[in-house]
């Protein structure tokens, strides 16, 4: 009796699992076999799990317009290192500072913290801060600045980790041997907080890779469009398939006419393109993101 | 604190011991200033008719006329009725769902096919909005895609344009939002779940009673918690919407607009389409104002009655 109930659990468990699984995966395999059909065979028949004519023409016309999409890659590249380093540092510096409350005045910085969590100015008064007062527009920096680098929830993160992971009795041993607070923190701290910083360097990280709504409002298409990462050029894509196509003449001296572009498989193939690094990393951060998730779930 | 008087030594030392975590801090401070703060001051554009030449400050006032003309359209109900209804579609599919999962995930012995549905049902969450964009356009496109021609076409059924037709769209969203964010909520409920003392459920086998009985009297009642912390964090936050979610799976379709456009699109268009910053900035204001009291009182009221879920 009893181990039939738990065939029947185990059966309906990983039928839902599976289930679930199946359309988690499904969508981007389509996306992934799209990008692999014939065009023509595409626009007459739609997208399907199982074209009749496959063809590479899709990436072959990426690989002649690599000076776009590769300059797209770099830039989400550098965008993300340079926003999650500095994010990372200002956040680390910021967490160790409000977890010394005694300090007359961290209490204040703290609510300051809270407080830019709770109320903002909203989307207006923040895109006239960034054009007027402090003026990023089409510079690299409307790419790093505007509302990523810190993150007021995972500042909160480390300083928890800081509060309870970290026996305070290290910090005085290292206080009575005449360390300064600098050395403490670099010699010290960090080295024993190693996996929070991981696990919020990996959300800034994947938040920067992931962001296309800084380009889109501070990069100009005109003056701005050469700090474009692979996700506002997928953006724009989506917007306007002639951003793509517009080098058509490469193409004839390819020998492909205008009438063969691929222009239905090509924006699947560069969604395949903008997804594939992190299909290929996922596995490995894998366990930190799992430990993100759970650390940011509960309230400590 | 010590006594401040006593001498302006000690108040010195003090200083200078505490003048490293200033330092510390002060990155940071001024990036909550530019980011936040700043802005914070910037919501008088909403009171003022603003020109250019004057810039914010020089501004003439203009009271509230610039709420009266966004309420004298019917947009800001609209905008108003979309948000806060898909904000409570979502989260009631998105825990049902999270939490079922999360209990069937925790009901199966092998360890490695639970690690792998995990990882599975997690990968979305990474994806950018403007790459599920383009996955719901595979299946959606009234052209090329799936749903047209490879599933109403051979059934012979009738095509539906959906980018052009107002019906399913509340279904899409609320797909597309679970589609993306069920695994996250999974891993959180499933954490809760695992954490719960084994003793209990060996207690209640003991009794005879069934894995059904069991769910329903230990695991939901132990995870009430949970539920309850991630209700308040959206209480706060129904105001706001994805801007993701609602700009990029519906393709910005005008007539789709009635059933998909949410405040955060609202206030986008009218910015950046329109250079309306009258309307934009009032609609951004209010959805501001009404998010904050929000907070307030949703914690306000966790406080009196569960005073271990409150946030602060």
């Amino acid at each position: 009796m009893k181990s039939k109930e738990n065939t029947v659990t185990q059966v309906l468990s990983h039928a839902v699992c599976i289930i679930f699984s199946l359309s988690a995966i499904l969508p981007l395999l389509l996306l992934v076999i799209a990008s692999f059909t014939k065009n023509s065979w595409a626009v007459t028949n739609g997208f399907s799990f199982f074209p009749k004519e496959l063809s590479l023409s899709a990436y072959t016309y990426i690989s002649s317009q690599w000076a776009l999409i590769g300059r797209g890659y770099l830039n989400t590249i550098l965008v993300t290192f340079a926003g999650t380093a500095i994010g990372l540092t200002f956040s680390t510096l910021f967490a160790y500072g409000i977890s010394h409350s005694e300090i007359p005045g961290m209490k204040l910085v703290s609510f300051l913290l809270v407080f830019s969590m709770l109320f903002n100015g909203g989307l207006v008064s923040t895109y006239y801060t960034y054009i007027n007062i402090f003026p990023v527009k089409d510079t690299f920096w409307a790419q790093v600045i505007p509302n990523l680098m810190m993150n007021a929830f995972n500042v909160i993160l480390i300083r928890n980790y800081f509060t309870n992971s970290i026996p305070p009795s290290l910090r005085e041993a290292a206080k009575i041997d005449g360390a300064s607070e600098y050395r403490i923190l670099a010699k010290i701290i960090i080295p024993l907080s190693k996996p929070i910083l991981a696990t919020v360097g990996l959300f800034t990280a994947l938040a920067y890779w992931n962001d296309w709504t800084n380009g889109l409002y501070y990069l100009s298409q005109r003056k701005g469009s050469q700090y474009f990462t692979i996700q506002n050029i997928l953006n724009n894509i989506n917007d306007n398939i002639q951003v793509i196509l517009q080098n058509a003449s490469t193409m004839s001296k390819m020998g492909t006419s205008v009438a063969d572009l691929p222009s239905t498989t090509v924006r699947m193939a560069i969604a395949v393109i903008g997804l594939l690094p992190i299909l290929i990393l996922y596995p490995f951060f894998q366990k930190y993101f799992v430990k993100g998730i759970t650390l940011g779930g509960v309230k400590e | 604190m010590i006594k401040k008087k006593e001498n302006g030594q000690v108040k010195k030392f003090r200083f200078r011991q505490a003048l490293p975590f200033y330092l510390f801090v002060l990155p940071g401070l001024l990036y909550l200033l530019i980011n936040n703060y700043i802005p914070m001051f910037g919501i008088v554009i909403a009171f003022k008719k603003l020109n250019f030449a004057k810039g914010i400050f020089g501004s003439d006032w203009y009271g509230l006329n610039n709420f009266k003309f966004l309420f004298a359209t019917k947009d800001a109900w609209e905008i108003t009725r979309n948000t806060l209804l898909y904000n409570v579609a979502f989260f009631i599919v998105g825990t049902v769902c999270a939490i079922g999962l999360a209990i069937f995930i925790n009901e199966i012995t092998a360890k490695k096919a639970s690690k792998l549905y995990q990882t599975v049902i997690l990968l979305p969450y990474l994806l950018s909005w403007v790459i599920v964009g383009y996955l719901s356009y595979a299946f959606l496109s009234s052209e090329t895609g799936l749903i047209n021609n490879s599933i109403l076409k051979p059934l012979g059924l009738e095509p539906v344009n959906f980018y052009q037709d107002k019906t399913y769209w509340p279904y899409i969203l609320v797909f597309f939002n679970l589609w993306k964010n069920v695994g996250y909520s999974m891993i959180i409920y499933f954490s809760s779940i695992v954490g719960i003392n084994t003793d209990y459920y060996e207690a209640a086998r003991i009794d005879g009673a069934s894995k059904w009985k069991q769910i329903k009297y230990i695991t939901l009642p132990l995870l009430k918690p949970t539920v309850i912390t991630l209700f308040i964090m959206n209480v706060g936050q129904v105001f706001r919407s994805d801007f993701g979610l609602f700009y990029q799976v519906p393709r910005n379709s005008g007539v789709l607009y009635p059933v998909t456009r949410t405040i955060d699109v609202y206030v986008y268009q009218a910015l950046m389409k329109s250079s309306d910053y009258a309307m934009s900035s009032a609609a951004s204001v209010y959805q501001s104002i009404c998010g904050f009291v929000l907070i307030l009182a949703a914690n306000a009221i966790v406080r009196r009655y569960h005073k271990e879920s409150a946030l602060f």
